[in-house]
């Protein structure tokens, strides 16, 4: 097996006495789809979070390729646009139109030219629907429609792994699907996707593997099918109980 | 000689009407100046103010940034905590007495002007940074910005925007504020009043007309901004680019 693009070990993360994440290790193989599921406060959103440096790991490796993210000397920046991110609260840049949200990170980090960086952003904004919505400001738009905006803004800086931080959870349920229909499609395409979700039917349907999180800890990590129809763990039994 | 009230304005108004305008003219120019030059200085601050210090940084680094802050802190808490009328007297006289510097009036009003006004606009900036939601920062972070290109692209944008009406606040603050510069002799407004009234002891009718002139100035002013608000904020529509049959997302492959 190729080596893996992601390696953690003996992740931690400590808030103050809270401890939300406790010894976690999981490697992330390219192409795979996974889903993190959990109750609330189970560390899922922080173990994301961890990944991409955006929270501070109390202790333990992460590695890209092998490399330690945290060493010193270590580009960040170039690692961060290669392991791109989608939040739960789109955070589209409030002062750029639709366009210049996809265009901005390919001109400023990555140097490319406008007219290619326009072209490539158009091509994406056309992939989730929102080529008509250019011109508009992110204030103009709706929720389901930031969030595709906010996934090919991810998708303009050709990352190779996408984290998605429970993309779906502040949306009206009517636009659920609409943003649902271009991970479906993301994953299709052999992109690597680790996605923090609580839609059930969309882990088990699309992931090519699933990750049951609680206290802090991996408490199963499986195929979709097993955890959904054998879960190993009685806890995994129970959460999945509540919420199917 | 006039005998009332109303004869004496027009009487000022006419002997006087170039003095008036040309102190209204000092004092606008050192106003804008000022709350520009502030502006810039405050942002910079707010900027630097605002950098995170990172823990894995080398030591003489994080040294280095301590110094600055403390320096930078310094340097407001001074110019917040006295008065720019005193500020005047100790950097105009005090300039020429220790380094024999030969100011002009008008070249200290400036650096006063600013460096005060700076020393405001830090706290101002400061505020229109944090208030940026912390998302946007994590947004520019994730696609790989730098803190630097963080600011410019993403944050300052956004922060200027919402500090705007503060901005409008300490050009209006240094309009009247710029009056205190009589007392190192800059030919603005106050100044020019004063010497009008003084000469004929008719104090009352020249600062009637005086006190006139700089509510016109700031009610100019206070407009000016307020449009330029609204332009900021561009349209509120926005136009659908291509076909209009297709109000909904359709996925290449699925539907």
């Amino acid at each position: 097996m190729s080596q893996p693009i992601i390696t953690v070990n003996h992740l931690k993360k400590h808030f103050g006495t809270n401890a939300v994440l406790n010894d976690i290790d999981f490697e992330v193989e390219k192409g795979e789809v996974i889903s993190i599921i959990g109750s609330s406060g189970s560390g899922k959103s922080t173990l994301l979070r961890c990944i991409n440096l955006l929270e501070k790991p109390t202790a333990g490796v992460i590695r890209f390729h092998g490399q330690d993210i945290q060493a010193p000397g270590f580009s960040l920046s170039g690692y961060r646009s290669k392991v791109g991110m989608v939040f739960q609260t789109f955070n589209l840049f409030n002062n750029l139109t639709v366009l210049e949200n996809c265009v901005v990170g390919q001109t400023t980090v990555s140097g490319i030219d406008r007219v290619k960086a326009e072209a490539k952003a158009m091509e994406l904004l056309d992939s989730v629907g929102m080529a008509q919505y250019i011109a508009a400001k992110p204030r103009q738009i709706s929720g389901g429609q930031k969030q595709r905006v906010a996934i090919a803004r991810a998708l303009a800086m050709e990352p190779e792994v996408l984290l998605f931080d429970e993309p779906t959870s502040a949306l009206d349920p009517e636009m659920v699907g609409e943003v649902l229909n271009v991970m479906r499609k993301l994953a299709r395409s052999g992109l690597t996707m680790l996605i923090v979700t609580h839609e059930m039917n969309f882990a088990r349907d699309v992931s090519s593997r699933v990750i049951f999180m609680d206290e802090g800890v991996i408490a199963e990590d499986s195929s979709p099918r097993a955890i959904f129809s054998n879960p190993q763990n009685d806890r995994t039994r129970a959460f999945l109980n509540r919420m199917l | 000689m006039p005998s009332s009230f109303g004869e004496w304005v027009i009487f000022f108004a006419q002997k006087y009407g170039v003095f008036f305008l040309r102190g209204a003219g000092t004092t606008l120019v050192i106003a804008l100046i000022g709350t520009v030059v502030g502006f810039l200085i405050g942002l910079a601050v707010a900027v630097v103010r605002t950098m995170p210090i990172e823990d894995n940084s080398p030591r003489g680094r994080r040294i280095f940034y301590r110094v600055v802050r403390w320096i930078l802190v310094a340097y407001i808490d001074i110019f917040r905590g006295t008065p720019m009328i005193v500020q005047s007297m100790v950097i105009y006289y005090g300039s020429a007495e220790l380094w024999g510097l030969d100011m002009s009036p008008m070249v200290a009003a400036l650096f006063i002007v600013s460096i005060n006004t700076g020393a405001y606009m830090a706290e101002i900036a400061r505020g229109g940074i944090i208030s940026v939601d912390k998302g946007q920062y994590e947004a520019a972070l994730s696609i790989g910005m730098t803190h630097g290109q963080t600011m410019r692209k993403v944050i300052l944008p956004q922060a200027v925007r919402n500090i705007l009406p503060s901005i409008g606040n300490e050009f209006v603050v240094n309009i009247k504020d710029t009056s205190v510069l009589n007392v190192i002799s800059v030919t603005e407004l106050f100044f020019m009043s004063k010497s009008a009234a003084g000469t004929y002891m008719r104090y009352f009718e020249v600062f009637f007309i005086t006190s006139v002139i700089y509510f016109v100035l700031t009610f100019s002013v206070t407009r000016i901004l307020q449009s330029l608000e609204k332009k900021l904020d561009g349209p509120d529509s926005y136009s659908i680019h291509g076909s209009q049959t297709v109000p909904e997302a359709v996925i290449k492959g699925e539907a």
